[in-house]
């Protein structure tokens, strides 16, 4: 994965006066769904922006998984916690209820097994929050039903044929997934295209305008 | 207070067992009030220890870095070797501003139990029979040696590690630390590691054993008694093991088919190629600085670890407490790609079984091709993964930048 570069990542700065790492502006509303001091677990976390953001705005204990080596010598190379691995493989090692939240942040539709995967989430997490990029987003639609080609847009940079994601979804799609896997959505935000995020039931309107979404999730009662 | 190198202690208790070889680096008679007992059922005491430090002791002490060494490697983890004049088999990585950086952290390494470069092992006087132990020399583990190294520890009055690592047999010994003194590591580094010796690792050490053994100069390991060594097969030990080391391409890579000093086949068995002629000159090279009992001691020390054994193979129960909750050390991890003499796959188990028990663990596979001594050469990933592991963790414990 060639990340963009991110200033302040690419080598371990000292330790006093470390710069704030700026993170995603998809990751903030993520962040902001994580209580202060809890522990988590990010599945496919990248270089660790995320983590190290949370460390250093809420010191949470975090840990992390991501299958590119150099994501992972990164992390570490920045004192994070975290292990090679594979979300379809790995995450069946952990114990359940390890961790107050387990982080499933733009991975979801680049996994081979997205059930089992969605399963591990909030049976290892009291709760999990899952984003991904809603295949449902009208641009994304207008993409297919005018052009007749696999869309191209500023959420989905990647062509067909270069992409990682295998498993797009609609967010109607992932609200049926979320109920016959025994999954409840607690809580349902979209990010539109300006960057502006919303709290938005999971319906037809979301799935219309939301280009990314984020659900905050847990085990159906 | 601030402790910094303390000076040469050997002679606190003259009562030890004298020495064969005596390097310089500092030692210390241990286990001199009470034996120390092993896990064979016997117990030892007292016992010399050799071992050298780097940097300074911090105010609070909690800036001490134990080093553990591979089956052939010592205490002279740095600096100049005292025997072959070479640079300590780590000094890549130790020293000012090294990623396991001296001008922060006191480092410590000590020879195993066992050993030959100055800890008590099968090469030492035996005060009960003046004579030198040889076989009589109880059977140790890697258990054994931590628990001499926790001697030790208490000997430089340090309470808790900051971090325990090491590399191969090291690695064994970092996750022995955690696993028998898991409050006194905050965090441990296995590199190139494993929870147990595998089948093939015990045969392959099987094969030098045997090979000093049947080395007539052996004398049933009474050599010392007959004023002679087992060289040969010492040398041929070391030869097999070296290859093991290595790897495929790393060889190709060094030498090829290459002929050593002539244009053509000899038609005999010389050393028609360079890298028989490399071969040789590690096997002879080594005899020069290591005994032969001492080599089939630690190798039977390695072929006996596995972490597991005491929870009837249940790897996560070992890093769980009593209470069931996971260990509070911190482990991270690393392995090289290149290595099949202690492959990925075994990092890995370990790494599962963290999980499984909740604990803090970080792991990586570094992209290499030189084999299983990937860990001891220029591997600037490897070095990037382990200062950076270091950096942040010193950041957690409290302890101040360079």
């Amino acid at each position: 994965m060639t990340a963009a570069a991110v200033p302040g990542v690419d080598a371990p700065a000292p330790a006093a006066g470390r710069r704030l790492a700026s993170i995603r502006p998809d990751l903030l509303p993520v962040a902001a769904m994580v209580p202060a001091g809890s522990r988590v677990l990010d599945v496919g976390c990248d270089r660790g922006d995320l983590l190290d953001h949370l460390w250093r705005e809420k010191r949470v204990d975090g840990r992390g998984i991501e299958i590119s080596h150099e994501g992972v010598r990164a992390c570490i190379a920045r004192g994070l916690s975290v292990i090679q691995g594979d979300a379809d493989t790995d995450l069946a090692d952990f114990p359940s209820d390890a961790f107050d939240c387990v982080i499933l942040s733009q991975t979801l539709q680049t996994v081979t097994a997205p059930r089992p995967v969605l399963r591990h989430l909030v049976r290892i997490g009291r709760t999990a929050i899952v984003s991904f990029p809603n295949f449902g987003y009208w641009r994304v639609r207008a993409a297919l039903a005018l052009k007749g080609r696999m869309p191209v847009t500023s959420g989905l940079p990647a062509t067909w044929y270069d992409t990682p994601n295998i498993h797009l979804c609609t967010i109607r799609d992932f609200v049926a997934l979320a109920a016959e896997v025994g999954i409840s959505i607690d809580r349902s935000l979209i990010v539109r295209r300006s960057g502006r995020v919303a709290e938005r039931p999971p319906g037809a309107w979301a799935n219309l305008v939301g280009e990314y979404a984020i659900f905050r999730l847990s085990r159906a009662a | 207070m601030v402790f910094s190198q303390p000076q040469q202690d050997e002679g606190e208790a003259p009562a030890g067992p004298s020495r064969a070889v005596a390097p310089s680096g500092l030692s210390v008679t241990l286990a001199a009030d009470r034996p120390m007992p092993l896990d064979c059922g016997a117990a030892i005491g007292p016992f010399v220890m050799a071992y050298t430090t780097r940097g300074t002791l911090n105010a609070a002490r909690s800036n001490a870095i134990l080093i553990c060494h591979a089956l052939t490697g010592d205490q002279f983890v740095d600096g100049v070797h005292p025997i072959t004049g070479k640079p300590g088999w780590w000094s890549l990585l130790v020293g000012p501003g090294r990623p396991i950086d001296t001008d922060r952290f006191f480092v410590i390494c000590a020879n195993v139990l066992g050993g030959c470069m100055g800890t008590t092992g099968p090469a030492d006087i035996d005060p009960a029979t003046g004579c030198a132990y040889g076989l009589d020399f109880p059977v140790i583990t890697i258990s054994d040696m931590v628990r001499a190294q926790a001697l030790l520890l208490d000997h430089l009055g340090i309470d808790s590690l900051f971090a325990v690592l090491g590399g191969s047999m090291g690695a064994m010994q970092a996750l022995q630390w955690a696993v028998d003194y898991p409050e006194r590591v905050f965090c441990a580094v296995p590199i190139a590691g494993a929870a147990r010796h595998s089948a093939q690792n015990i045969a392959l050490h099987e094969v030098g054993r045997r090979a000093i053994m049947a080395d007539p100069r052996w004398h049933d390991g009474r050599y010392a008694e007959h004023g002679d060594r087992p060289l040969d097969g010492l040398a041929v030990a070391r030869m097999a093991a070296h290859i093991t080391y290595l790897s495929e391409p790393a060889l190709h890579r060094k030498f090829g088919r290459n002929l050593q000093d002539r244009q053509r086949l000899g038609f005999s068995f010389d050393a028609d190629f360079q890298v028989e002629s490399y071969l040789r000159h590690q096997g002879s090279a080594f005899v020069d600085r290591f005994d032969a009992n001492a080599y089939l001691y630690i190798t039977r020390a390695m072929d006996y670890f596995d972490l597991a054994a005491t929870r009837d193979g249940d790897l996560p129960a070992v890093f769980r407490g009593a209470d069931g909750a996971g260990t509070p050390v911190r482990f991270c991890l690393i392995s090289f790609s290149g290595d099949w003499l202690f492959p990925t796959r075994e990092s890995r188990a370990i790494v599962h079984a963290l999980n499984m028990a909740a604990a803090n663990v970080s792991f990586v596979e570094i992209d290499s091709d030189k084999g299983h001594d990937a860990f001891l050469l220029e591997e600037p990933a490897f070095f990037a993964v382990l200062a950076g592991f270091l950096d942040g963790q010193a950041e957690h414990r409290g302890i101040a930048g360079p």
